[in-house]
């Protein structure tokens, strides 16, 4: 059997009320009226689509052993790097084999499926044991545009195999039209969207129920056998007028009410939103959609009983907090806001040091002494046990998924930052070893010594002159 | 064996600059201030200086590096001239070098100069340095500055006493206060108002739990000491002079970072540098035998906590010597009576010298309306650096043979 062996996702933190948009903007734009129900999610200014599949990979693995993970296919319309494997920082992120397949998959919003398919095909090939596919996606919109109310920001991750099977695999077909509903050229910021009457009579309302008929005839299957059905749609009536069309009572709900349209990443995290609920037993269909459809399908197993549920979609949804209009709009940089004087040095980013130190840097991973067991961060070669002081005698030791706590931290209005104050502190982490560390995700009302983090997987600094976004770890403290 | 510094040499001129904005005046002519004062000091020609050390931090806004701007600037006649930086503990390194080649016998008379020009940069605050702590560090490291890092050691300050941060504010607060009140009577200080304990309570916060006024300030500047070897100073027909007792650095070896063994409450460094100095100068009971101090007051927090670090006040009872007054200028040990860097100003590589300088002044009985009664021995302190990962240096000087 192969199929599903484990799944997580990641919501960001920030929500953004659609009602509020279309106070401030929809004198602008009337057509935002159609859509001020709910609200979405907003990435913080220090995630991408790199980092929120991070943490939505983490939230997959959690407890399993990853010497078996294989492959690493990332899919996303909106990676921070064109050339750069994106994939390759994730599971450098994810500490993984070096002898992991990576591959980024992009291009069009059917990718995060079309991953999930060729993830399957190299199961079931036996080219790999276990293959993690994540999609993550953090897309710009124009202020006051439709597109940004619909849209949202998410990841989510499964991981595939032959053992612990908790959603068995069915089948799949796939579909190819160059239907273009909206297109982001070589180089553009913005999505170009055509005409919704078009986008949604010719596209998703006809190429959608088609797709799933082809799986259905191919697969001597009946839809009404399909306990969820998860297909991507924004538009809410469309996406309920497709459900009568296809004949389906499990049409899985769009998340358009809480979360967005989080573009290639959508139908993993609305299929993950789905397994939280999913009993032994229950089929779920996934129809990815763009340029044609690719569709999988899965059966739940006796397995989901064993996992601990709900994960990092259904979590994620449920943790949140108003953004301001004004402040998504900076964290996008949407507007031209002052920086100081301070914050205009940007000198580049030494590839090389990055390179040496990439374990360290993207991994966080410091040194565990072998002589007297104090776990380190920074690594450096002589132990800094005053008691031992021992020299070649270090082993690496990851930090990443390790919980801490705060030891002393401050607000710094001074300090160049995004989001001030810039909240940072010493953290001592659980099993031994204490850092200096960014915080983030963070009310400085809300902390205090003795406060519980999580470390996260972040951006450092964006260079916007030479394209570069650098990365390193961070402190989130739990909500308790 | 090592038998230490103690009376092995004599300061014999001094210089400071007036410290402040100097928009009027390059890094160069810093440095020329403080030297003809030093000069005229001492009454000795410039040409009898044998060598000379520059301190200075920020060399890439301020006189670049090596110290050929001091000695083009001072036009010293091709004599060893070296620039030290150690954070801001470069005044005082500077001192420690030129005292050390007079004490070896290498010299007679050297000068230790310290010099930074902060202001020419545009923005409030020290430079940006996310560059300066190695190019590894700019990977990964907090965007931290130096209210920040100061900020936190008063959250661990009250974790660790049990302490209602309120009531820490306050002692902050009186800290601020008693060094405005010093530096309102100091015609060379940066700031020069007297402040009262509300508008320090109610100043816009920097990095919480600092206000606007817990913070020192920052300003261009220049000091410079002449020293040379006792024999020497005997020869001049120098009387009642300054000697060194003690000079000691102290510096992290990231512990306190990175291994759990540090409370947060505290310096590691400035106690190692004034426990090995007090043994270098003979002190036993520092409350007692001192007379003034100078210390690093980068932040008001850090005063306090530097009070115990100095084995001045017990630890977790700064709070209740600072409220009782015993560091104001009719204290028992009156602390920043030149206004500390909170008013005389910050210029980092000028401060360590611009704090012997006052004791200097003081022990020659100089100091005019902040002359203190009969002062012996003073104590200098610099923190280079952050809580959690510094450079610390203690000085202590007193009259000869005293």
């Amino acid at each position: 059997m192969i199929g599903i062996v484990s799944y997580g996702g990641y919501i960001p933190l920030r929500r953004l009320s659609r009602m509020q948009v279309v106070q401030q903007m929809a004198w602008y734009n009337p057509l935002l009226y159609m859509l001020m129900a709910g609200e979405r999610s907003v990435a913080n200014w220090d995630e991408d689509s790199v980092t929120m599949a991070v943490a939505a990979s983490y939230d997959a693995l959690h407890g399993m052993e990853t010497k078996s993970i294989d492959a690493v296919y990332a899919a996303s319309t909106s990676f921070p790097f064109d050339d750069r494997q994106n994939a390759a920082v994730i599971a450098q992120a994810l500490n993984l084999q070096d002898s992991v397949r990576t591959i980024d998959v992009a291009g069009s919003l059917k990718a995060g499926v079309s991953a999930i398919v060729a993830g399957l095909d190299a199961v079931e090939s036996d080219s790999a044991r276990k293959v993690l596919v994540v999609a993550g996606e953090r897309r710009y919109t124009r202020s006051a545009s439709t597109l940004e109310l619909l849209y949202g920001d998410g990841a989510a991750a499964l991981v595939l195999g032959r053992e612990h099977v908790i959603a068995e695999f069915l089948g799949s077909c796939a579909y190819h039209e160059d239907f273009i509903d909206h297109y982001r050229g070589a180089e553009k910021r913005f999505d170009y969207q055509w005409e919704e009457r078009f986008i949604r009579d010719e596209g998703f309302g006809r190429i959608i129920p088609e797709a799933i008929k082809t799986y259905c005839e191919k697969y001597h299957t009946d839809i009404a056998e399909f306990a969820a059905v998860i297909y991507p749609c924004p538009f809410a009536r469309e996406h309920a007028t497709i459900a009568k069309k296809i004949k389906s009572a499990g049409a899985h709900t769009n998340l358009h009410e809480g979360v967005g349209d989080t573009g290639a990443a959508h139908p993993l995290v609305m299929l993950v939103h789905a397994l939280d609920t999913a009993k032994p037993g229950d089929k779920i269909m996934v129809v990815g959609f763009g340029q044609g459809c690719e569709v999988v399908a899965f059966q739940v197993t006796d397995a989901i009983a064993h996992i601990k549920r709900p994960k990092g979609v259904t979590l994620g949804m449920a943790r949140k907090k108003d953004i301001p209009y004004a402040k998504y709009l900076k964290f996008r940089d949407l507007i031209d806001a002052d920086i100081s004087i301070r914050a205009e040095a940007m000198p580049n980013t030494s590839l090389t040091a990055l390179w040496r130190h990439r374990k360290m840097i993207h991994g966080f991973t410091g040194y565990r002494c072998k002589a007297c067991g104090t776990p380190q961060f920074p690594p450096y070669p002589i132990c800094v046990n005053p008691a031992c002081n021992k020299s070649g005698t270090m082993e690496d030791y990851a930090f990443a998924d390790k919980l801490g706590t705060v030891l002393m931290y401050t607000g710094d209005m001074l300090a160049a930052s995004v989001d001030p104050p810039a909240i940072y502190g010493l953290v001592e982490f659980d099993g031994g070893g204490r850092t200096l560390l960014d915080f983030t995700d963070c009310e400085l009302e809300n902390l205090k010594v003795g406060s519980r983090v999580a470390m996260s997987f972040r951006i450092r600094r964006e260079d916007t002159t030479r394209g570069f976004t650098g990365y390193f770890w961070k402190a989130v403290p739990l909500i308790e | 064996m090592a038998t230490g510094i103690k009376d092995k040499v004599a300061i014999i001129g001094m210089g400071c600059t007036k410290f402040g904005e100097r928009w009027d005046a390059d890094a160069n002519a810093l440095m020329v201030e403080a030297y003809n004062e030093a000069i005229s000091d001492a009454g000795i020609d410039p040409k009898e200086i044998q060598a000379a050390w520059l301190a200075t931090c920020f060399d890439e806004v301020n006189v670049g590096k090596s110290a050929l701007s001091a000695a083009i600037a001072l036009r010293l006649p091709n004599i060893a001239v070296t620039r030290v930086e150690n954070f801001c503990a470069s005044g005082t390194e500077a001192f420690r070098a030129a005292v050390y080649a007079v004490a070896s016998g290498a010299y007679d008379i050297v000068l230790a100069l310290g010099c930074e020009k902060l202001k020419d940069i545009g923005y409030g605050g020290l430079p940006e340095f996310s560059q300066a702590i190695g190019i590894l560090n700019s990977l990964w490291f907090p965007n931290i500055t130096a209210p920040g890092c100061f900020a936190m050691l008063a959250g661990g300050y009250c974790a660790k006493y049990g302490l209602k941060m309120e009531d820490v504010k306050r002692a902050m607060a009186h800290i601020s206060v008693k060094s405005h009140a010093n530096g309102a009577l100091n015609p060379k200080a940066h700031l020069q108002r007297p402040v009262t304990e509300e508008q320090v309570l109610q100043s816009p916060m920097i990095a919480y739990p600092l206000g606007l006024f817990d913070c020192c300030g920052v300003s261009d500047g220049a000091a410079c000491a002449i020293v040379c070897s006792i024999d020497v100073a005997k020869a001049l027909k120098k009387k009642d002079f300054v000697t060194v007792k003690a000079l000691q650095i102290s510096v992290s070896n990231g512990e306190e970072m990175a291994f759990s063994n540090w409370d947060g409450a505290h310096v590691v460094n400035t106690e190692k540098a004034a426990m090995r100095a007090y043994q270098e100068a003979g002190i036993k009971n520092p409350r007692e035998e001192i007379s003034l101090l100078e210390v690093h007051d980068c932040f008001s927090i850090t005063e306090l906590v530097t009070m115990e670090d100095l084995h001045v006040s017990e630890r977790g009872r700064a709070v209740n010597d600072v409220m009782d007054g015993f560091f104001d200028s009719n204290g028992t040990i009156p602390c920043q009576i030149d206004g500390g860097l909170k008013c005389f100003g910050h210029p980092i590589g000028a401060s360590g010298l611009r704090m012997v300088y006052e004791i200097y002044l003081q022990l020659h009985g100089r100091a005019d309306k902040r002359q203190l009664k009969d002062p012996k021995i003073g104590l200098t302190h610099n923190l280079g650096g952050f809580p959690m990962m510094n450079v610390v240096s203690v000085a202590i000087v007193g009259r000869y043979k005293n």
